[in-house]
């Protein structure tokens, strides 16, 4: 087995006589193993230096995490050591990652060189798994160099004793800063941020990153802004290595109309398996993961040890799988996103990611894991799943070779981040509120929050920010005689620390297999397989089987905070797998896509049976342009049906559909429901359309007209579900209400439920509080894509293309067949019960219940 | 749809006659157990002051929790206008509840109360008579051949009407939670009616043993009316 390069392997030596910036022991340390350090090395030393603040976007294996931490060891080793009897010095270097295990892993690379180098310096973690007492011993003795997360940041700024654990701080590092700062997440990070500069003005941060589509977003968010201007960090970019090799599987077999499981294309898959060393397989789901791996067990004749990784399943489990991986003793893992990010894991010489990669960025880094060498390609093959997914590939892979990705633009600073932030800094230390709005608007993501809403997000954090002003005596913070904001009591410190964070789980539910459904069984609750989403498990009904953990499980039922199953007997589950794909096409795929399919020219990139089905469709429809939106109407059996084209993804895409059919009732063209993908919608109703619009009864310029994003917009989304979701965690992270705990009772159901009523009481009585705005607007910019079915209406607008068909068109086929596989959303009325209650009422009316015994 | 609309909504249809230990009584879909022959309305788990409650303990929850139970109420008692209420206990969410309870919200309460016998039975909530507001106080109490108590007692108790567990029931495989009349027709629970309160499958465990399982249903209160099912027909969760 040969020895895997360090994820800092610098390149073979290169000529550069730059060196100057390089102390001898690191010079030595390069030259002593036959290395010279890159040039973006010590580009970015020499701008640290220089006192600037620096992003790198690099390519996977560009060494780039050594980069990151040059400026530091290098400052670290200059320091004078303190003289004997001074107070211990505070952390100089502090490293943010967006995963525990990156950090951990970073620490152990890290390590090596720092030995090697001889540095007198000190290295530690702190993250959620680390211990309290190790947690006590950091603050009495902080190390040089502290690995961490956004969480425990959040929490180190809000301890009293701040100011002396970062009294020396000079950097601060942001790994994958790409992957950061896109979420609420990102928006606590930037607020930590902002604190730590108020602590150390002179502080310098480094930004890692893959390549983002807008270098500049990142630039800004790592130095404080002001209101008049907008400063950037430095940039340094450093173009691919190697060009990653990509193809699309040419599969023998007929590729399907739709469906994600790409089952037809297994023994293709298999068959790649086995021509090489260890093979990563990416699924864009668990139960897609779940699915696929049990569908290559079934063919693994010469038994390779293939196995499975997702994160739901039980951590032992999980770690099993990664040591087995290290020890390269697999051949191949299925695994989900829970793999997405840099962690750097044995000697893997293929990818193969499964359905469609769902945005150029993903895709990259994915093909990025099989290998950390820059200067040796990776090599991937992408299965798609259906017809649209191959050419979501091609854009995909077309998109790769460009350098074009994207990841979802940076939006602004959420207002339930803020309020927990508020209160973190009231536990850390009574504050002025014109000084603390000066700090969190010098934080990137909050640069145009408004002072009016600053003040009412800090009568939020007091009083609830309600306008009955009854809860002036349960406040948490008050205003004192000194003009500082002050904490109540210590308790409220002691629920912040409880609470920080902004990672809201889904409710999920252990998964344990019994051998019966006995009594006794429910009560010793049986063999733990992991954890799986309370809303999968309210879809089954007891009998049903589903895959979980490489099996067929036979679902028993609920009890308490349990799933119980059995093992099932059959091979088949009944409940395929829910959901289609988690992540929707990206814009910047999506317009590829459209640009494709506009384009014939561009067909012979595509497979035989694919160019066909498109060539088919340009003789009994048409080809939109890429700007356009094609619409076809066409009967189908008593019905008649209305199929748009978008390619804006399923989010979008349902907004869109849930806004057209209220357009569509009101037009009395009797719409009965419709379906939503990634690339189509598909209407129907009991009226004909195609009809309406010829004799001019419906308009499409009327239909799509941008104002349906007002009125039916807000009256539609005011009761939706969706609402509410975002409403729980809004209230969870704003500290309105408090997270669970292990060993509290109470089941994440019980939570959703009084945060569905206090939304209703809250709506009725008070529809502008601050809460509800902040929900407002993250439901309409994450769960609905608003903002996406904003630009397409603007963009189709003179662009509609109608086309009235006798029958179904190729192009709507996809979309067709998904009509009874996805349930229709719709208000569910009484019609179950009246059914269900027919026996009970009888008997009822017949006296039965109250029979003496 | 929000949930007060569609409470107020369901308050607009029929009650579900049925039988209950021989007695007559009436499933009101507001939530509320109407007796005919005592001119009597049951009420259970209003969890008055509730918002309150969670802000003395740094939640702080809405205000309006009180003023949107006690105005749903309002139209229960418009309605049957009866001669007697009894609230089947946990009425405040907790013992300063009623003390704290605002003026305005005082007000409305006495206006409810006014001229009617108002009879609160303690709850595990609320264990002490309410401070300052009027009305009897009992731990239990029996009106024409019921008794009427908050926790439901262990065992076989024919005649007994209770709350405290806020049953909800959900059709297996299909539809959500709704809550519910549980009754075998010997002894019957009463949903919770405060706005902001939760609910507890009747297929939990905390039910087992209080129903004669062969005839236990869930009288579940749909948008248009009160529906009864058999438990065998429902789902956990």
């Amino acid at each position: 087995m040969t020895a895997r390069p360090s994820p800092f392997a610098p390149g073979p030596s290169e000529p550069d006589s730059a060196s100057i910036h390089l102390p001898e022991p690191f010079a030595k340390w390069f030259a002593g193993h036959g290395w010279a350090p890159r040039p973006h090395q010590l580009e970015l030393l020499a701008k640290a230096e220089a006192r600037a603040s620096v992003l790198l976007i690099a390519p996977t294996g560009a060494g780039k995490t050594l980069a990151g931490f040059l400026p530091a060891l290098v400052d670290l080793h200059r320091r004078v050591r303190p003289k004997p009897g001074t107070r211990p010095r505070g952390v100089h270097t502090l490293y943010v990652s967006p995963l525990k295990a990156l950090a951990t892993d970073i620490q152990r690379n890290l390590k090596r060189p720092v030995a090697e180098i001889g540095l007198s310096v000190t290295l530690e973690t702190r993250t959620g798994d680390t211990s309290q007492v190790r947690r006590q011993r950091q603050k009495l003795k902080p190390p040089d160099i502290l690995l961490t997360t956004p969480e425990q940041l959040a929490l180190l700024i809000a301890a009293k004793d701040a100011d002396s654990f970062f009294s020396d701080l000079r950097y601060v590092v942001f790994d994958e800063l790409h992957s950061l700062v896109t979420s609420k997440r990102g928006h606590l990070l930037a607020l930590g941020l902002a604190r730590l500069r108020k602590l150390r003005p002179e502080l310098q941060t480094i930004g890692l990153s893959a390549t983002v589509s807008e270098p500049a977003e990142l630039c800004r968010w790592l130095v404080a802004q002001s209101p008049d201007a907008s400063p950037e960090a430095d940039l340094i970019t450093v173009e691919g290595g190697a060009r990653p090799e990509i193809a699309i599987l040419e599969s023998e077999e007929r590729v399907p109309w739709q469906g994600h499981t790409a089952r037809y294309a297994l023994a293709e898959v298999y068959q790649a398996i086995k021509a090489h060393k260890t093979t990563l397989l990416f699924v864009n789901t668990r139960s897609q993961a779940e699915l696929l791996f049990q569908e290559l067990w079934r063919i693994n004749e010469e038994t390779l040890p293939i196995a499975l990784h997702h994160g739901s399943l039980d951590v032992g489990q999980r770690r099993k799988v990664e040591a087995a991986m290290a020890k390269n003793a697999l051949r191949a893992v299925v695994a989900t996103s829970t793999l997405d990010l840099g962690i750097d894991w044995g000697d893997v010489d293929l990818v193969i990611h499964v359905g469609a990669p769902k945005g150029a960025s993903r895709l990259a880094q994915r093909i990025g894991r099989s290998n950390h060498r820059m200067d040796e390609p990776s090599k991937a093959i992408l299965v798609p799943a259906n017809r649209f997914e191959v050419m979501e590939c091609r854009a995909a892979l077309d998109a790769n070779y460009l350098g074009a990705q994207d990841t979802p633009p940076l939006r602004d600073g959420a207002l339930d981040v803020l309020a927990q932030h508020v209160l973190g800094m009231a536990v850390a230390a009574p504050f002025r509120a014109d000084e603390l709005y000066d700090e969190v608007t010098s934080a990137a993501p909050y640069a145009d929050l408004s002072r009016e809403t600053f003040e009412r997000i800090v009568e939020f954090v007091a009083t609830g920010g309600y306008a009955l002003k009854v809860y002036e005596r349960y406040a948490k913070i008050k205003l004192t005689e000194d003009g500082t904001w002050r904490l109540t009591h210590p308790r409220f410190a002691q629920q912040y620390r409880m609470n920080a964070g902004t990672i809201i789980e889904a409710p999920m539910l252990e998964i344990r297999l019994v051998r019966r459904r006995t009594a006794s069984a429910i009560a010793r609750g049986g063999r733990a397989l992991g954890k799986i989403e309370e809303a999968f498990l309210e879809t089954l009904a007891p009998g049903d089987t589903f895959l979980f953990a490489g099996e067929v499980l036979r679902f028993e039922g609920i009890f308490e905070t349990s799933c119980l199953v059995t093992k099932a007997a059959s091979e088949e589950p009944k409940v395929p797998y829910y959901g289609g794909s988690k992540f929707p096409l990206t814009t910047y795929l999506a317009k590829e896509v459209r640009a494709m399919l506009a384009d014939p020219a561009r067909w012979h990139a595509l497979p035989d049976q694919v160019r066909d089905w498109l060539s088919i469709q340009k003789l009994k429809s048409v080809i939109p342009g890429p700007d356009d939106l094609l619409v076809e109407t066409f009967p189908n059996g008593r019905l008649f049906h209305m199929v748009l084209y978008p390619f804006e993804g399923r989010l979008a895409h349902q907004t869109l559909g849930m806004l057209l059919t209220r357009r569509l009732e009101r037009a009395r063209a009797m719409p009965l429901g419709f379906v939503a993908t990634d690339y189509a919608i598909s209407i129907w109703g009991r009226r004909d359309m195609g009809a309406m619009i010829a004799e001019g009864s419906l308009s499409l310029d009327a239909l799509f007209d941008e104002d349906m994003l007002g009125d039916d917009l807000e009256s539609w989304m005011a009761d939706s579900w969706l609402l509410k979701r975002t409403f729980r965690q809004c209230a969870v992270i704003s500290g309105l209400i408090e997270k669970r705990h292990p060993g509290q009772e109470k089941t994440g159901r019980q939570v959703t439920v009084s945060t569905d009523l206090v939304y209703d009481v809250l709506r009725a009585h008070e529809p502008d509080h601050i809460l509800m705005q902040a929900t407002w607007a993250d439901a309409a910019t994450g769960l609905l894509d608003v903002a996406r079915v904003s630009d397409l209406l603007a963009r189709i607008k003179h662009h509609i293309v109608h086309q009235d068909l006798p029958q179904i068109s190729p192009l709507a086929v996809p979309v067709m067949l998904e009509i009874g596989r996805e349930s229709v959303v719709g208000e569910a009325r009484d019609a179950d019960l009246r059914e269900a209650s027919q026996e009970a009422m009888i008997a009822l009316a017949m006296g039965e219940p109250d029979r003496e015994a | 749809m929000n949930a007060l609309a569609r409470r107020r909504a369901q308050g607009e249809c029929e009650a579900l006659e049925i039988s209950l230990a021989g007695e007559r009584v009436a499933c009101d879909p507001s939530g509320v157990l109407y007796l005919p022959g005592e001119d009597c309305l049951v009420v259970s788990d209003l969890h008055l002051e509730k918002g309150a409650a969670f802000a003395r303990r740094g939640m702080l929850l809405p205000p309006y929790d009180t003023a949107a139970t006690l105005a749903l109420l309002t139209l229960c008692l418009e309605r049957y206008r009866p001669a007697r209420v009894v609230c089947l206990g946990d009425s405040f969410h907790d013992r300063k509840g009623a003390a704290l309870m605002p003026a305005g919200e005082r007000d409305r309460l006495a206006a409810l109360m006014a001229g009617r016998e108002w009879i609160w039975i303690a709850g595990n909530h609320d264990p002490e008579p309410p401070v300052g507001i009027g009305g009897e106080t009992f731990g239990e109490i029996t009106i024409g051949g019921l008794t009427f108590r908050h926790e439901p007692s262990v065992g076989v108790r024919r005649g007994e009407v209770s709350g405290h567990l806020h049953p909800v029931a959900r059709l297996a495989g299909r539809g959500s939670r709704r809550a519910c009349f549980a009754t075998d027709g010997s002894r019957m629970i009463l949903p919770s009616f405060g706005v902001t309160t939760g609910g507890l499958n009747v297929l939990d465990r905390a039910f087992h043993g209080l129903f004669d399982a062969s005839r236990a249903l869930a009288c579940m209160i749909g948008h248009s009316g009160i529906y009864p099912v058999r438990f065998g027909a429902l789902a956990a969760g």
